[in-house]
C-alpha cells in the first residue's frame, strides 16, 4: 500500500503546530479519507468536522497546501506522488481544536438578514414563477455554507475591526437572492449598504475562485448588488424588477 | 459532582435533531407560543436532510391533474407492502401538498412547469410524476429554507451539542442530558416535552449513504427511556450507491437518474430489470422496452418502466445480477443515462450527480454509464408513535421523521422521506407544544440520575489499555454488512447477534485519548452504545420475522406471508433486557380498503 507524508495542524486557541504523519492510502481516496485513517490509527483525538463526505454539506473546509478546499472533494491524485500534503484549519475563524474552527460569526450574520416578505398570492391562493426568473437565484441557492468564501475574503480575514459591519460574500449572495426573489417585497437597500457593508468589497473575486459549487459570487451576486446601491434606490425600477423578474443575463 | 459541573437550560419543548423534521417541529412549536430549544449534533444546516437529492413527494397535481392524495396513499401503502401504519400514510398523503406550498412561501425555489407552477418528477413506485424538486439538490433547498425561516422564529439553537440520555420524572420524559462537542462540558435540558428528530441508523453498516451522525441516537434514547420501537428489521438498501473508487463506495446516486430516463444494464448491456418484475407489480409495470420508454411521455397508455420499481425490488435485482457474474467491473450494475438523454439535459437536471462522478470517480456521466450498487440508506422502523400526534409510548416524548416507525411500512418510496419530515415534523411540534401547555405542576430532574449518566460518560477517559473505539465501530460495520444485509438467513442473523454481544463487551472497554474538547475518539466511544443498541434491535427483529417483505429478505423464508402482514415486531427494554413482541397492526378502515380493489 502506498503511503503519503502529511503535515496536519494540531493545537487549540492557546497555540499549536504542524505535526508530521505518514499514512497509508488507497486508490481514489480524498484528503478526508486520509484524515479519518489517521484518526483511526495514529491520532485518535484529531479533531475534524465533517458530515456528508459528498460535497453537499460544507462541513469539512480546510486549507490544504495553503489552499481553501473541502477535504471530502480533494482527491489524493491531485498531488504529485511523494509530495507532502499539509492540512490546516481555515485561518479566518477562531480555532477550537486541530482542524475545527468557530464559525459562529456566519450564523450571527445570517440572523441579521431581513427575511423574505411575501407578496399576495394569485387568486387561487398559490404563486406563479417562471423558470427563467429564478435561474439566477437557484444558482445562489446552491451554496452549501462551507464558508470558504468568507475564509478568503480580505475584509474578514485581515480586518477584525470591520467584521462588525460586514456580512461577507456568502451573505451577499443570500441578499442578492432575496432581492431578486420574484415573491419578495422587502427593500433591503439600507441593510445592504449599512450593516452588510457591501461597499467594503473591492471585487478581488477570491470568493468566487474558492467556491466549491462554482457560484459566480462576484459577477452574479455582488456586482449587481453594488450597482443597485450606486444607482440609488428607485422605487419604480425596483417595483418593475419585482414584477418582471430579473431577465438580464 | 465528581465529574464536573453542568449548565442547565429550560424550555417548554426541546427538539433533538435539526434536519427537516426537527426544524419543522421547532418552527411549529414556536408558532404555538411556547419556548423552544433546538439541539443538534452538527452545525445548523448540515443535517442529513441536506443530502437528499430527488425531491419531495406531494400530490400537487401540477404535471398530472389525475393525481390526488388517494393515489399517493395507495402508492405509499403498496410500496411498503401494506404493513405501513395506514393513518400515518393517509395524513402524509393528504398534508404533503400544503407543506410543499408552505416551503415555497418561506422562500424555496422549486423547478417550474412551463406555466410557472412547481414542476414534479417521476420516481420509483409513484404512479404519477409527483416529486417537487430543485435539480438533484432538493434536500439542500429544503433545509436552507427551514433554517432561514427558523432563525427568525425565536427558537434557541444549541449547535454541536449531543444528548446522551433522556431524563424521566416518574412516567414522564422531562428533558435530556448531554455534552457540548466543542468543550466536552456537560449540559442539562429541562423540558415539558421532548421531540426526537434524530434520523437513522445507517452508520452501523459499512456501505452506506449515511453520514457519521446516523448512529441510532433517537431510537436508543427512546428505548432506554421506556418507549417501544417497531419494524426495526426493515432497512432500506438504496439500489444505486457509487461503487468505485472504494473510498466513495456507498455515496448516493439519486433515483432521479432513473426518474429522468436513466436505465440499469448488466455487463452485456441488457436492461435486466425486465426480468425482475414481481407478481405484485405486474399490472402496473411495462414488460417491454418500447412501452417502458413511451411511459415517460404518455402515462395513460403505457405502464411504468421496471427501472422505477420500488427500491427494495431494484436493490435485490442488482444484487442478484452481481452474484450471477453479470455485474460491472467493480461489482455493481451500469446506470446509463448518457445514451438516453442529451448532455445538456443531464447537466441541467442532475448537476450534483454530474459533479460528484466527475470529481470523485473521473466519470463523465454525459458520456459514460455510472457504476452503481446497493447502499444502506434508511430505516423504515423506529419509535412507535401515535399517527396523529406523533406521541411515543412514553409520556412527554414525541418522534418525527426517520427516527419514527410505521409511516413507510417495510419499504419507503423515494421522495416520501422529505414529505414525511415536513408533515410529521409539523405535527410533532404542534402536539408537543400542546402537551407542554397542558402540562400541570412541576417537573423535577433527579440529580442522582444526572450524576450517574455523567460518570458513565467520562468512563472512556479513565480506562487503561482499552479498545480503539474506531476499530469497534469498523468491526460492527463489517458484521452488519456481512450478516444483516439485503439477503438474510437465520443462521447468519444469529451469528450477528452473538458477535454484537461480543462487541458490547469490547465497547465497555473503549478508550478515548486526549481531553474533552472536540475529541472524536470520545464521541465515537459514546456513540457506540446507541449504534450497538440499534444494530442489536435490527438483528433480533430480523430473526423474529420469518418471511420476506420490503426491506427484509430472508433467504430461508423467501415468500411474503399474509399472517405476518398483520403484525408489527415490537421491541422494548424491561429491566435492562430487550423484549420482542408480535403485535397487531392498526386495521385500515373499509373506505380506504376500497382504494386497493382496482386493477393496478
Amino acid at each position: 500500500m502506498p503511503t503519503v507524508a502529511m503535515q496536519v495542524f494540531r493545537g487549540d486557541g492557546g497555540g499549536g503546530e504542524f505535526k508530521s504523519y505518514r499514512v497509508d492510502f488507497d486508490e481514489g481516496m480524498v484528503v478526508l479519507d486520509v484524515i479519518h485513517r489517521l484518526q483511526a490509527t495514529q491520532a485518535r483525538d484529531l479533531a475534524c468536522r465533517w458530515n456528508c463526505k459528498a460535497g453537499k454539506c460544507g462541513s469539512c473546509s480546510a486549507e490544504i497546501n495553503g489552499k481553501p478546499r473541502l477535504m471530502c472533494m480533494t482527491r489524493m491524485n491531485l498531488f504529485t506522488p511523494g509530495e507532502t500534503i499539509s492540512v490546516a484549519p481555515i485561518r479566518t475563524f477562531p480555532l477550537i481544536r486541530d482542524l475545527v474552527t468557530d464559525v459562529s460569526y456566519n450564523y450571527e450574520k445570517a440572523k441579521q438578514i431581513p427575511p423574505l416578505r411575501l407578496k399576495p398570492p394569485e387568486t387561487d391562493g398559490t404563486y406563479r414563477m417562471m423558470q427563467e426568473d429564478i435561474d439566477r437565484i437557484q444558482e445562489f441557492h446552491k451554496c452549501i455554507e462551507c464558508f470558504l468564501c468568507q475564509d478568503v475574503c480580505h475584509v474578514i480575514r485581515d480586518h477584525e475591526e470591520l467584521k462588525k459591519s460586514f456580512a461577507g460574500p456568502r451573505f451577499f449572495i443570500k441578499l442578492a437572492g432575496l432581492d431578486m426573489h420574484p415573491l419578495d417585497t422587502r427593500d433591503r437597500s439600507e441593510f445592504v449598504k449599512g450593516q452588510a457593508g457591501v461597499g467594503l468589497c473591492n471585487i478581488t473575486k477570491c470568493c468566487t475562485e474558492v467556491c466549491p459549487e462554482h457560484i459566480h459570487i462576484t459577477d452574479n451576486g455582488i456586482i449587481p448588488l453594488k450597482e443597485r446601491m450606486a444607482d440609488g434606490f428607485d422605487p419604480i425600477v425596483w417595483l418593475l424588477r419585482k414584477f418582471r423578474g430579473q431577465r438580464k443575463a | 459532582m465528581a465529574s464536573g459541573d453542568y449548565e442547565t437550560h429550560e424550555h417548554d419543548v426541546i427538539v433533538i435533531g435539526a434536519g427537516g423534521a426537527g426544524l419543522r417541529a421547532a418552527i411549529e412549536a414556536a408558532a404555538q407560543g411556547v419556548s423552544v430549544g433546538l439541539v443538534c449534533k452538527s452545525l445548523l444546516g448540515k443535517a442529513h436532510t441536506v443530502m437528499a437529492e430527488g425531491g419531495i413527494a406531494a400530490a400537487l397535481g401540477n404535471v398530472w391533474p389525475e393525481d390526488n392524495w388517494q393515489v399517493h396513499f395507495r402508492d405509499t401503502m403498496r410500496g411498503g407492502k401494506m404493513v405501513n401504519n395506514w393513518r400515518m400514510a393517509q395524513l402524509h398523503a393528504q398534508e404533503a401538498p400544503e407543506r410543499v406550498l408552505e416551503l415555497e412561501r418561506w422562500g424555496a425555489l422549486f423547478d417550474r412547469t412551463k406555466d410557472g407552477r412547481i414542476l414534479q418528477r417521476d420516481f420509483g413506485g409513484h404512479r404519477y410524476a409527483r416529486l417537487a424538486h430543485v435539480g438533484d439538490r432538493t434536500g439542500l433547498e429544503m433545509i436552507r429554507t427551514l433554517q432561514y425561516h427558523g432563525i427568525h422564529q425565536g427558537i434557541d439553537v444549541y449547535m454541536e451539542c449531543k444528548i446522551e440520555r433522556l431524563l424521566r420524572d416518574g412516567d414522564r420524559v422531562v428533558g435530556g442530558f448531554g455534552y457540548w462537542r466543542n468543550t466536552g462540558k456537560f449540559v442539562l435540558f429541562k423540558a415539558k416535552a421532548v421531540v426526537l428528530a434524530t434520523g437513522g441508523v445507517g452508520k452501523a453498516w459499512k456501505v452506506t449513504s449515511n453520514s457519521w451522525e446516523y448512529t441510532g441516537d433517537g431510537q436508543s434514547l427512546a428505548l432506554w427511556a421506556g418507549a417501544d420501537l417497531i419494524d426495526m428489521e426493515f432497512v432500506q438498501f438504496h439500489p444505486t450507491g457509487m461503487v468505485w473508487p472504494p473510498s466513495v463506495r456507498g455515496i448516493l446516486v439519486t433515483e432521479g437518474v432513473r426518474g429522468d430516463g436513466g436505465t440499469l444494464r448488466n455487463k452485456s448491456g441488457a436492461r435486466f430489470m425486465f426480468n425482475y418484475i414481481p407478481e405484485f407489480f405486474k399490472g402496473e409495470t411495462a414488460d417491454n422496452e418500447a412501452e417502458a420508454d413511451r411511459w415517460y411521455e404518455d402515462k395513460k397508455n403505457n405502464r411504468r418502466t421496471p427501472d422505477l420499481l420500488p427500491r427494495d425490488e431494484v436493490a435485490r435485482a442488482i444484487n442478484t445480477e452481481v452474484k450471477a457474474g453479470r455485474g460491472s467491473p467493480h461489482g455493481g450494475a451500469f446506470l446509463d443515462i448518457c445514451t438516453r438523454r442529451p448532455a445538456d439535459y443531464i447537466r441541467k437536471r442532475l448537476p450534483s450527480m454530474y459533479h460528484q462522478f466527475k470529481e470523485l470517480a473521473d466519470v463523465d456521466i454525459t458520456k459514460e454509464p455510472m457504476e452503481v450498487g446497493p447502499t444502506c440508506h434508511y430505516i423504515m422502523g423506529g419509535v412507535r408513535v401515535d399517527a396523529d400526534t406523533t406521541a411515543a409510548t412514553v409520556k412527554g416524548l414525541f418522534a418525527a421523521g426517520e427516527v419514527a416507525g410505521g409511516m413507510h411500512g417495510s419499504n419507503r418510496l423515494g421522495g416520501n422521506s422529505l414529505s414525511d419530515l415536513l408533515v410529521f415534523g409539523r405535527r410533532a411540534g404542534l402536539y408537543a407544544a400542546l402537551y407542554a401547555k397542558d402540562f400541570g405542576g412541576q417537573h423535577t430532574v433527579d440529580s442522582g440520575q444526572v450524576e450517574s449518566i455523567a460518570r458513565t460518560m467520562l468512563e472512556p477517559f479513565s480506562r487503561s489499555g482499552g479498545e480503539n473505539p474506531y476499530a469497534i465501530q469498523a468491526d460492527l460495520q463489517d458484521i452488519m454488512q456481512e450478516l444483516v444485509g439485503i439477503i438474510r438467513t437465520e443462521a447468519e442473523l444469529k451469528e450477528a447477534a452473538k458477535k454484537i454481544e461480543a462487541l458490547k463487551q469490547r465497547a465497555a472497554k473503549a478508550r478515548a485519548e486526549g481531553g474533552r474538547a472536540y475529541n472524536p475518539s470520545w464521541h465515537t466511544a459514546l456513540d457506540l452504545s446507541s449504534l450497538l443498541t440499534v444494530a442489536e434491535c435490527c438483528t433480533l427483529a430480523a430473526i423474529e420475522r420469518t418471511e420476506s417483505r420490503g426491506g427484509h429478505t430472508r433467504e430461508d423464508h423467501p415468500y411474503t406471508d399474509d399472517t405476518w402482514g398483520k403484525i408489527n415486531v415490537v421491541i422494548r427494554q424491561k429491566q435492562g433486557a430487550l423484549q420482542l413482541a408480535r403485535e397487531p397492526l392498526p386495521e385500515m378502515p373499509a373506505e380506504l380498503r376500497t382504494l386497493f380493489q382496482e386493477r393496478t
